[in-house]
């Protein structure tokens, strides 16, 4: 009763939260299963699903993961591959073949500048600790 | 006399004299089984000092200041400072010691550094070549975390199989002649590489190389297990002294009974996080230092074989998918 009233009136915003959680849960298990029984350091495991990212939007498949789970799907690290391949997409079909060379960082330059300057901050008002 | 025995022992006819030892840890050890045994335990990991680095060069200036003083001597006195540590170019060591003004001689042997800085040190005094020398190590956990896995704002997940970086320092004070435990015997390792390729397990990798020392070590001075009351390791963890044990029952030694191991015995793993262990330079040296060194003075052993054992790895050659060597040296020290 409760669900059905929470669907009636938010227009299903509860499974999307359901939703985002388990895509994004998902994605996020993988990476533990890579970091407990492979030997893939941190750093290769990041650059293995930005890649992914942009492979599986190329061939058609992460889009309709992203319209099930949004944020679930556009957070994580695939996300951000999913961005560089959907700017290179559109740059391509509105600006030609250069696209290809500015649609990627175009699409992701929000990101990109947010991580330098929130990072410089960060760097600015906090010290590393040792781990408790 | 030939005092160099088979393959890679040195016999000390004059055997050079323990005459004090410090110790000085981070917060974490000091929190740990043996923080007793430790001569200072400092209070938080930077130590007052600005970075990480100028920390741990801290940490190895007390330590120096520390066993001058519990020798009785004074930095006069002293001829030679043999030390090393896991910093880029030693620079905790030679930051840490310049404003003493003393000879200097850097090694490097990983974690492997205390049994390596104290057998150089013992075959200058037993050489006859300086009455007085220190040897000495330092590591500190947050150093070593940026210089070999990644940096602390990384925040990385740590496999259960890595150790934890001792945050210490270790120094030994040795002597001509004098009352103390001697240095009968060293056996230099030699690298052994069994083509392991994981970083976050270090224990594996030097394991072999302890076994391969601890077997030279028996056959050169024509001693077995039975000879010695404790046989020790610098940071092997649980993952390598299970190793060790196996791959020396092989050769028909069976050390279990007299086996101990630095790394295990500095944490209580279960409590303090540590998974397998400690490691680290100052995980050998303060355990050596503090511990051992303490408990033989009370007649608790008599005859030890002390075992550091270093992992030979840069950033650059595991970047470049090099397998890591590693490398042991055995120090016998007896009342």
């Amino acid at each position: 009763m409760f669900f059905e009233l929470c669907t009636l009136k938010t227009g299903g915003f509860i499974m999307d939260y359901v939703n985002a959680f388990i895509v994004g849960g998902i994605i996020c298990v993988i990476g533990q299963i890579l970091l407990d029984k492979t030997q893939l350091m941190p750093a290769r495991i990041l650059v293995l699903f930005v890649t992914l990212g942009v492979i599986l939007t190329a061939l058609g498949i992460y889009e309709p993961i992203v319209n099930f789970a949004g944020a679930g799907a556009t957070v994580p690290l695939p996300g951000f591959g999913y961005a560089l391949a959907k700017g290179v997409i559109n740059e391509v079909n509105t600006e030609g073949f250069m696209g290809v060379l500015t649609g990627g960082l175009k699409a992701t330059a929000a990101g990109i500048s947010a991580v330098i300057v929130f990072g410089y901050i960060i760097a600015l008002i906090f010290n590393p600790k040792a781990k408790a | 006399m030939n005092k160099h025995l088979g393959k890679q022992t040195i016999r000390f006819d004059n055997p050079p004299v323990i005459l004090a030892s410090s110790s000085i840890v981070g917060p974490r050890e000091g929190e740990g089984p043996l923080a007793t045994y430790f001569d200072t335990i400092i209070e938080d990991e930077l130590y007052g000092e600005s970075t990480w680095e100028k920390a741990e060069s801290k940490l190895i200036e007390k330590a120096l200041e520390k066993v001058i003083e519990k020798a009785n001597k004074t930095i006069d006195d002293v001829k030679y400072i043999i030390s090393g540590d896991l910093l880029n170019q030693l620079t905790a060591s030679t930051f840490g010691i310049r404003n003493f003004k003393v000879p200097f001689i850097g090694v490097y042997g990983a974690c492997s550094t205390m049994a390596e800085s104290l057998s150089v040190a013992a075959i200058i005094v037993e050489g006859g070549f300086a009455d007085y020398v220190i040897a000495s190590t330092s590591s500190h956990f947050c150093c070593a975390e940026k210089q070999f896995r990644s940096p602390l704002e990384l925040g990385g997940q740590r496999p259960l199989t890595s150790t934890w970086t001792v945050t210490g320092s270790g120094a030994i004070f040795l002597a001509e002649s004098g009352e103390g435990p001697k240095i009968t015997y060293i056996t230099t390792g030699k690298i052994v590489d069994f083509n392991i390729k994981d970083a976050m397990n270090m224990g594996a990798v030097m394991a072999p190389a302890a076994a391969d020392t601890i077997i030279n070590h028996f056959i050169d001075t024509e001693r077995d297990e039975n000879y010695y009351d404790l046989i020790v390791t610098g940071d092997l963890g649980k993952v390598g002294k299970e190793l060790l044990l196996d791959i020396l029952k092989q050769y028909n030694y069976d050390i279990t009974s007299k086996y101990m191991d630095c790394g295990i015995e500095i944490f209580e793993a279960d409590k303090q996080d540590t998974h397998s262990g400690g490691s680290g330079c100052g995980c050998g040296a303060v355990t050596l230092a503090g511990y051992i060194l303490s408990e033989m003075g009370k007649g608790k052993w008599k005859k030890v074989l002390f075992v550091a054992t270093g992992a030979m790895l840069s950033q650059v050659s595991l970047q470049q998918g090099e397998s890591i060597p590693g490398i042991a040296h055995a120090v016998a020290i007896e009342n």
